[in-house]
């Protein structure tokens, strides 16, 4: 087994973790982080699949770079509807939505 | 763009436009209103006078436009169009001048006729579309326009009865839009032409041609109000007179019967139809349509319901009239799309006139009404009695050719079929006459809106035109073998149907 | 080559993001006339382009000179045009009717400019974008802005049903992300181009997972049944104008990615999939027409038969193996696009006159509001597939197709997609055409709301009268 392939599986199981984690579980500021760790395991698979060349793939890691900072602006993002959710409701669940 | 393409748009355009402009007109604006209802039936007529000339010499009006490629939206001025185009715009003049007179001071009149004016445009397109595509597109518009007309009133039974409308026609419509898709998909197009376009396809798509016939008739024969597709009719009733008048004798029925005349005779062609035995069915519901509303008309005691059910059973005349093999049934059926047209009208006209001036909705509220309202009662007997079938009215020269075909058809019990209709008209007819003739006037009329003013008996719009229909009920019949009659062009319609078969 | 500076490609995403920050800069509230005289500008732009792409078939650019692997291309072909055309159109009359709609001291539209300038911007530079991963920044930059746009007016409501939609389109984005991360470990490249003729028939299992998480992902951010709980929330309680944005045009935006991956690098692996897409397309139909038949309040009527119609979108992926199917598709994305921004604008319209957002409460609002609700009508006549609008050419392309390849069932769908549709239509015009008790107070309206809401309708039908010029752009395939 390569190094790349631990990587690239190691990435699988952190994405699927992190996916359980968003849809499962109900505390928002837990929710974000599963989706932290669900961005992480993407990257590690991006990484770690374009391991196999001797020569230093940089498209890998410039993609990783630029989700990085996607994942940053959405969490960013999400960090700030929580509070304010937070700050109107004094939750940190959703509520359910009421469906007329 | 020629002036062969220019008539079919300028005709569409006539109504179409003047429509638009009265939708923006503020409701107190009615001399301009008045005035642009007039002008657009006056031109109408001016431009199908001139088409007619045309068409009856040979020439060719039509005009084609792309919509997808290879879709194309087709307006052509036939003979038979031409029958239904001019049946509707000379009474579209009489229906907007009642109109006017009916509605005097209701509320939403601008709405009124600017849906009203779009439903015209809508029959126009149906008569002039070349193709079934076309056909769908104003099939269907003339269903949406309709709608605001038959809930115009806005209360809960106005909007029951809408509703149930768009339920039928919308379903109806779906049926009619699978066949005619399907039908694209196997010709390429759908074109309609003398003889039919059917016949093209070999034998092996017999099964499928026959199940597309079947959704065909079954989305007109909604609006054609052929059993067990005729519910709405009696509830569309609850719209206003004017509407109930347009709806039973020019638009919505018409649109169906005459959508039926197309599929027959353009699509499938008389001889292809016949060969896949889709006539003989045709015709059994059209008879059994032409008796059930004959015998409920028996029992409604609303006047403008029994009068719709006289209409569910008469448009199956044509419906009969088509399904009988032969040019002779063709000449029948075809004569009384419009005789029925006229007749009908009459009477919705009457109904509408008894219920603004005296507040007259029942047949037993009806005693009496021959002394007061004696023009309008004059008017009524002798729609009622063309309805009957009695002699010099257009109803027996429709009933003479009808028997006269079903005998050349081979299908006996078909006369057997009208003579019954004939009887159960007579019996729901004569009461009424009856009642309105020689019935004691009674103390009081139900709500008397309209006095009678020096020997009138109600507003001169509201008499004027069931006056004329009447008087074309009678010229009809007892001038139908001359020159520029109805009948006259059924005759020239059906030699051009039936190639190298000629009419008698 | 065209000129750089010059190239409406590049003026297409730059100028949402200039108006953006202008109106950011500007000031709370503030922008509205930079982002209309900038997306009337983006509307020639856009038809220019469309005109190139007519003519000569696909434009490119190679951003900053560098071209793949390391840089980004981008490419316009007919669908992207046509995309690129709907997008600027509605864009431009939805800031017409916003402008009118955010009264100054309306907490709802205090960023709402800059807001919808990065959508659009991401918009178009999705649909020019012409490699896997780039596809996934713009759609997750189009993700964060509707988001964005979703919180606006700040309630609590408002708060849950941009988190939900949230959460949903970053697990979208991410499946798709890790989809391109597996393709890229297979072949070494996202280039589409690049990667056309690679992808065949025997590719490696690990492409056709990454096939079906990218395709997952997607359908999660399209709202395909059974992926569409955060869609009634987040557009029944947005304002207007927001809600009309994400249902015209931001739910398109993923569809228009399964289906460049459909017809492109993955047309050998994803067809598998057809039949069951179909399924949810049909079940999308059904539940989201019974859903909106059972609605009490009017955007979240509205909203469910946006569920609804984006399931038409995906009736068409088993038929995409010939011709027709793809114009139908197309036509449907521009008539709801169209109707349902209509819709939405004409709701906003009545909820500000009547001051309540039911059904019920809409009695007789055709006396006060004749134009608005003729808007409702005619969007509703698209919705219907009623003929003659748009909505009934994409009905008849896809039967037509549907017929052509043997497969009946799903012409019924549609036709009784279309029965389904007009009995919640029906709903909403019949409570209007009710009379009223003349107590009923309404608050007046600025004209240019029900007109602009009107534009909109009337669009929709307009484009169902000559349909020639847009399946010419669509027949400019790469």
């Amino acid at each position: 087994m390569s190094t790349g392939f631990i990587f690239a599986l190691t990435g699988a199981i952190l994405f699927a973790a992190g996916v359980a984690g968003m849809i499962l579980i109900g505390h928002l500021l837990r929710r974000i982080l599963a989706f932290n760790l669900m961005g992480s395991g993407a990257f590690l698979v991006l990484v770690g699949l374009a391991q196999r060349q001797d020569v230093v793939d940089p498209v890998p890691q410039a993609m990783v770079l630029t989700g990085i900072v996607v994942a940053v602006a959405a969490t960013a993002l999400a960090l700030a509807l929580v509070r304010k959710l937070h700050a109107l409701t004094g939750q940190f669940e959703l509520p359910d939505d009421v469906d007329d | 763009m020629t002036s062969h393409e220019f008539l079919p748009l300028a005709l569409l355009a006539s109504s179409l436009l003047p429509g638009l402009i009265i939708f923006g007109l503020p409701e107190s604006w009615v001399r301009v209103r008045t005035f642009l209802n007039l002008f657009a039936a006056v031109g109408k007529i001016g431009l199908v006078a001139m088409l007619l000339a045309g068409v009856a010499a040979g020439e060719e009006y039509s005009v084609r436009y792309a919509v997808l490629p290879g879709l194309e939206l087709v307006l052509k001025a036939d003979a038979l169009g031409m029958m239904f185009i001019t049946l509707s715009a000379i009474l579209w003049l009489f229906t907007t001048v009642y109109a006017i007179g009916y509605l005097e001071d209701a509320p939403h009149r601008s709405r009124f006729f600017g849906f009203f004016s779009l439903c015209v445009t809508a029959t126009m397109g149906i008569a002039l579309a070349a193709n079934l595509f076309t056909f769908f597109i104003f099939y269907e518009l003339l269903t949406l326009s309709t709608f605001p007309l038959v809930v115009h009133r806005g209360t809960d039974k106005a909007m029951k009865g809408g509703t149930i409308y768009l339920a039928y026609t919308l379903i109806g419509g779906t049926a009619l839009l699978a066949g005619i898709v399907w039908l694209h998909h196997l010709l390429g197009h759908t074109e309609f032409a003398h003889g039919g376009i059917a016949a093209a396809l070999g034998p092996e798509f017999a099964g499928q041609l026959k199940i597309i016939f079947l959704l065909l008739i079954a989305g007109v024969g909604v609006k054609a109000a052929i059993v067990p597709l005729h519910g709405w009719l009696p509830q569309a009733m609850v719209a206003p007179a004017p509407v109930s008048a347009l709806l039973h004798a020019v638009a919505v029925v018409k649109a169906g019967a005459f959508g039926i005349v197309r599929i027959v005779y353009e699509v499938y062609g008389a001889e292809f139809s016949q060969s896949l035995d889709l006539l003989y069915p045709l015709a059994l519901f059209a008879a059994v349509t032409i008796l059930w509303g004959s015998f409920r008309a028996l029992f409604q005691d609303d006047l403008k319901k029994r009068l719709a059910y006289s209409t569910v059973s008469q448009v199956s005349y044509i419906v009969l009239g088509v399904a009988m093999f032969g040019p002779i049934g063709t000449i029948g059926g075809l004569v009384h799309m419009v005789h029925q047209g006229i007749m009908k009208i009459t009477l919705f006209f009457c109904a509408g006139n008894y219920a603004e001036t005296l507040g007259i909705h029942k047949v037993s509220e009806m005693d009496g009404t021959g002394r007061r309202m004696p023009l309008t009662t004059l008017a009524f007997s002798i729609g009622a009695l063309g309805m009957m079938g009695a002699p010099l009215t257009a109803g027996a020269v429709s009933k003479a050719w009808l028997s006269d075909g079903a005998a050349a058809a081979g299908m006996d019990w078909a006369i057997w079929v009208l003579w019954t209709s004939s009887l159960l008209n007579a019996a729901y007819f004569l009461p009424i006459l009856w009642r309105a003739w020689f019935r004691p006037v009674p103390a009081a009329w139900p709500e008397e809106h309209i006095a009678r003013s020096g020997g009138r008996e109600t507003v001169l719009l509201l008499l004027l035109p069931p006056l004329f229909t009447a008087a074309a009920t009678l010229a009809a019949g007892t001038f139908a073998d001359s020159e520029a009659t109805p009948l006259a062009w059924a005759k020239l319609i059906t030699e051009r149907e039936y190639v190298g078969q000629g009419a008698p | 080559m065209i000129e750089p500076l010059l190239d409406p490609l590049v003026w297409l995403i730059l100028l949402p993001l200039a108006w953006a920050v202008l109106a950011f800069v500007l000031g709370p509230g503030r922008g509205a006339w930079p982002a209309i005289a900038s997306l009337a500008t983006q509307c020639w732009l856009a038809f220019d382009l469309a005109q190139k792409v007519g003519a000569g078939g696909v434009a490119n650019h190679v951003v900053g000179g560098w071209s793949a692997p390391l840089g980004i291309d981008l490419a316009v072909d007919g669908l992207s045009a046509s995309m690129l055309l709907l997008t600027q159109a509605v864009a431009l009359l939805l800031a017409i009717y916003a402008r009118s709609y955010f009264k100054s001291d309306d907490p709802a539209g205090t960023w709402f400019w800059p807001l919808m300038g990065f959508l659009i911007s991401s918009l178009n530079a999705l649909f020019v974008s012409a490699d896997l991963f780039n596809l996934y920044v713009t759609l997750e930059l189009v993700g964060l802005a509707a988001v964005g746009l979703v919180a606006a007016g700040g309630g609590a409501q408002q708060m849950a049903a941009a988190l939900r939609y949230l959460f949903a389109t970053l697990v979208g984005s991410g499946a798709y992300l890790l989809g391109v991360a597996l393709i890229y470990g297979a072949y070494g490249t996202v280039s589409i181009a690049t990667l056309l003729p690679l992808v065949t028939d025997d590719a490696p299992r690990l492409v056709w997972i990454a096939g079906g998480l990218m395709v997952t992902g997607l359908m999660l951010k399209t709202a395909l049944f059974p992926f569409h709980f955060w869609l009634p929330p987040a557009h029944g309680g947005a304002p207007a104008p927001v809600s009309a944005l994400l249902s015209a045009l931001v739910v398109k935006a993923s569809f228009y990615l399964v289906l460049r991956l459909w017809l492109g690098p993955l047309q050998t692996v994803l067809p598998a999939f057809a039949w069951l897409l179909a399924m949810l397309g049909a079940a999308a139909i059904f539940w989201g027409s019974w859903q909106a038949i059972r609605a009490v309040k009017l955007k979240r009527l509205i909203a469910y038969s946006t569920v609804a119609q984006l399931g038409y979108l995906f009736l068409i992926f088993p038929l995409l193996a010939a011709h027709g199917a793809l114009e139908a598709g197309v036509m449907q994305i521009f008539a709801h696009g169209m109707a349902k921004a209509g819709m939405f604008a004409a709701a906003g319209v009545l909820i500000k006159a009547t001051g309540q957002d039911t059904v019920a409460g809409l009695a007789g609002a055709v006396e006060r509001l004749p134009v608005t609700m003729f808007a409702f009508g005619l969007a509703g006549i698209t919705l219907m597939g009623l003929p003659p609008s748009s909505g009934f050419l994409a009905k008849w392309l896809i039967i037509e197709a549907a017929l052509a390849q043997g497969h009946w069932i799903i012409a019924v769908v549609v036709l009784a997609g279309g029965l389904l549709a007009a009995v919640y239509v029906l709903r909403v015009l019949r409570q209007a055409f009710l009379l009223t008790p003349a107590s009923a107070t309404l608050t007046p309206v600025p004209r240019m709301l029900e007109w602009s809401a009107f534009a909109l309708a009337a669009a929709s039908v307009l484009l169902g009268l000559r349909g020639v010029e847009l399946m010419q752009l669509l027949g400019a395939m790469a």
